[in-house]
């Protein structure tokens, strides 16, 4: 739709015109200011916690261990230089062998959600998989932190209560 | 054809005076907008709704995302 509004301006007379491609989505998923009446809204991106353990590629899982025992989650997550977001360590991988390296033995490319995601959405998609987590990244990939299901308004919380009570009937 | 503006180039023509512009119909604009844009929809976008965007800044619009 927007080169299409570009090209029209242009046809107008408009000789800088600039195509914002990726659009509302990309600068909500960013964090960045807007207005309307949904403005306020909480977002992934409000509650994402930045305690989650994190580690290199080339860290010792033996390294990477204490700081997970120290955090309030069960895993450390992999990142590259600039905080892109590569790899998950869970339990198996952090009770393995100490010495192996986090590339060794990470799950590569956790799935993520971006800071513009509802809350409504979120609780959705954490009851469907049966996840305690969501891991919050930026639309560049870079990690932006964790988001706890028990952190998550309690109107989302009781998503899954009242879905299970429906089934039932 | 107008160039392709990524976050950081946009932020950077907001700073400089350009003017931002939304092409979605208005019900999604006035639930949820960047900051600062106004809202010509595509479906009535010409020569009399343009006429308040300013020729001799530049113009950045924008719609949901890429697809």
């Amino acid at each position: 739709m927007s080169p299409r509004a570009a090209c029209r301006l242009e046809t107008l007379g408009f000789e800088r015109v600039f195509d914002y491609v990726e659009g509302k989505a990309d600068w909500i998923a960013r964090g960045l200011p807007t207005e309307g009446e949904r403005a306020g809204e909480r977002r992934a991106g409000h509650l994402a916690r930045r305690d989650v353990a994190t580690c290199r590629l080339s860290e010792r899982v033996g390294d990477v261990r204490p700081h997970v025992e120290a955090s309030p989650y069960g895993f450390a997550l992999v990142v590259a230089d600039g905080g892109v977001l590569l790899g998950r360590l869970g339990r198996v991988a952090l009770e393995g062998d100490p010495d192996r390296c986090a590339e060794e033995v990470m799950e590569p490319g956790p799935s993520t959600v971006r800071m513009d995601t509802a809350l409504d959405a979120l609780a959705e998609r954490l009851d469907r998989r049966d996840l305690k987590t969501a891991v919050v990244s930026t639309p560049d990939g870079a990690l932006v932190g964790v988001v706890r299901r028990k952190e998550l308004p309690p109107g989302e919380q009781g998503r899954r209560s009242t879905a299970s009570r429906g089934n039932a009937l | 054809m107008a160039p392709p503006a990524r976050v950081d180039d946009v932020r950077r023509l907001l700073a400089d005076g350009a003017q931002l512009v939304e092409v979605l119909p208005e019900a999604e604009y006035a639930e949820l907008h960047l900051k600062g844009a106004r809202n010509i929809p595509l479906k009535r976008l010409g020569a009399e709704t343009a006429a308040d965007l300013d020729p001799g800044r530049p113009v950045v619009v924008y719609c949901h995302d890429a697809l």
